[in-house]
């Protein structure tokens, strides 16, 4: 177990250090949080009480779409000098290979929200009351399920050949409970309501990380089999 | 004189992918410091009997013998003996040469991974590019990257796919030193070409693969010239 979780955090690293160097993916999913809060700061009056009502949805919409960016490319990218076929040919467990995708992705699209949240903060011109403690742990709960299922996919559709169009496409259906949840907890903790309507929605949110992450691990060396 | 033990062998393996038969019965033997090149034309089945044999692929019959254990697809211990050269590099573009051998060395659980990294680098002539992403290298300068990352890990047996295929004469020489010298060492080496002149002067004994099977082989050992060689393959091959 501990090998797996070292080879896991070597694969996380250097993932991470290529992006780093390259700010490749970092930048686009970043760019696009802008477009997408820019264009709806636009659309909606932000002095509008009520408009303080689409501000979870966003949250979610941003980490999703920009997400699947970064997702995209996660596999495709060991497919550059066939780098999936070096992995799987070492003395490691395919288990390590999928838990370093999901570190590594975890953090990159963490990273995004650390800038993107702020923004639409501001640019909705909205003084945040709600706990702030829950609020964090709602999107780090709803961020990990997301990360879970669309890294498992994005291993499954990497080769395809519309790999980009198949994975949203995938993603998005089986996102739909964790989505409603996140979307409903994250609202409760910002309008500072009865936060005990938001545990409900996170308990929720929890059991279905834990179930698609046992699922995922389980399955990820058949699809390394395939690929 | 002490027999020499049996390094990596192969039991009546089979493997079908989809309905196809692609490895029909194969059985093969290398023993250990031997250097083993299989040859065959395309289509043969080179590439699947080299994935089966490193273990990205499973058998659908037979069994193969590493070092006395049998290659599953989850015997990590197995793989950290097998030095796998690929047709690609598996390296990195947007990682230098010193981290892309870091990464391989943690993998690999490589103990003093940077002295060994550096002095590889040295022996390929690539330590002056230690810290230029790869992304700019040429297809030699990545193979002998490749074989630097090879060989970090000091595996006990080399499995090469077509390792000649692109690089210059000083390349070749290179990785011919380096090859004789792993042999000199007991290092197993099993060898997939299409470059006769290379196998032969590497190669201890030489395999035909067709239609998914062995169909011949020979011994080397210095006895048999080049162009003998080239006649006993057509004449196998094409049953000229």
């Amino acid at each position: 177990m501990m090998t797996v979780l070292s080879d896991a955090l070597t694969i996380a690293g250097k993932d991470l250090r290529s992006e780093f160097k390259t700010k490749q993916t970092i930048s686009m999913m970043a760019i696009f949080a802008a477009l997408v809060i820019l264009v709806f700061s636009f659309a909606f009056d932000p002095t509008n009480n009520a408009v303080k009502a689409v501000i979870p949805g966003l949250v979610w919409v941003i980490t999703v779409f920009a997400g699947i960016l970064g997702l995209n490319r996660s596999f495709t990218s060991e497919q550059e000098n066939d780098c999936l076929t070096g992995l799987r040919s070492g003395p490691i467990d395919a288990a390590s290979i999928y838990l370093g995708k999901v570190l590594a992705n975890f953090t990159i699209v963490t990273i995004v929200q650390l800038i993107s949240i702020p923004v639409l903060f501001v640019l909705f011109n909205y003084r945040f009351t709600g706990s702030l403690l829950w609020f964090v742990l709602i999107i780090l709960a709803g961020t990990l399920g997301f990360i879970i299922v669309g890294t498992f996919l994005s291993a499954l559709s990497a080769n395809a050949k519309n790999s980009e169009m198949l994975l949203p496409v995938l993603l998005l259906p089986l996102l739909s409970p964790l989505m409603i949840a996140a979307v409903q907890a994250t609202r409760i903790a910002l309008e500072n309501e009865n936060i005990e309507n938001a545990i409900a929605w996170l308990q929720l949110m929890s059991a279905y990380d834990l179930l698609f992450f046992a699922a995922c691990l389980l399955l990820f060396e058949f699809i390394m089999e395939g690929s | 004189m002490k027999e020499l033990e049996t390094m990596l062998e192969l039991k009546k393996i089979t493997k079908m992918l989809g309905d196809k038969l692609i490895l029909r019965n194969i059985t093969l033997s290398l023993k250990e410091g031997e250097t083993l090149a299989v040859v065959g034309p395309n289509g043969a089945g080179k590439s699947t009997f080299f994935k089966c044999t490193v273990g990205l692929l499973q058998p659908t019959g037979g069994e193969i013998i590493l070092d006395g254990e049998v290659v599953k697809k989850k015997s990590a211990a197995i793989k950290q003996k097998i030095g796998f050269l690929g047709h690609e590099s598996f390296l990195y573009n947007n990682l230098t040469p010193l981290e892309n051998l870091r990464f391989y060395g943690k993998l690999y659980k490589v103990k003093d991974i940077d002295r060994k990294s550096t002095e590889l680098l040295k022996e390929v002539g690539l330590y002056l590019f230690r810290d230029v992403p790869i992304r700019s290298f040429s297809r030699g300068m990545m193979q002998r990257l490749a074989i630097a990352r090879v060989l970090l890990a000091e595996p006990k047996i080399l499995m090469l796919d077509e390792p000649h295929t692109g690089l210059d004469q000083e390349a070749v020489a290179l990785l011919n030193r380096i090859i004789k010298e792993k042999q000199k060492t007991g290092t197993s080496i099993l060898i997939i070409s299409h470059d006769f002149e290379q196998v032969h002067t590497l190669a201890d004994r030489v395999a035909i693969l067709k239609k998914g099977k062995i169909v011949d082989t020979v011994q080397l050992n210095g006895e048999m010239g080049l162009a003998e060689m080239k006649d006993w393959y057509e004449k196998v091959v094409m049953g000229a």
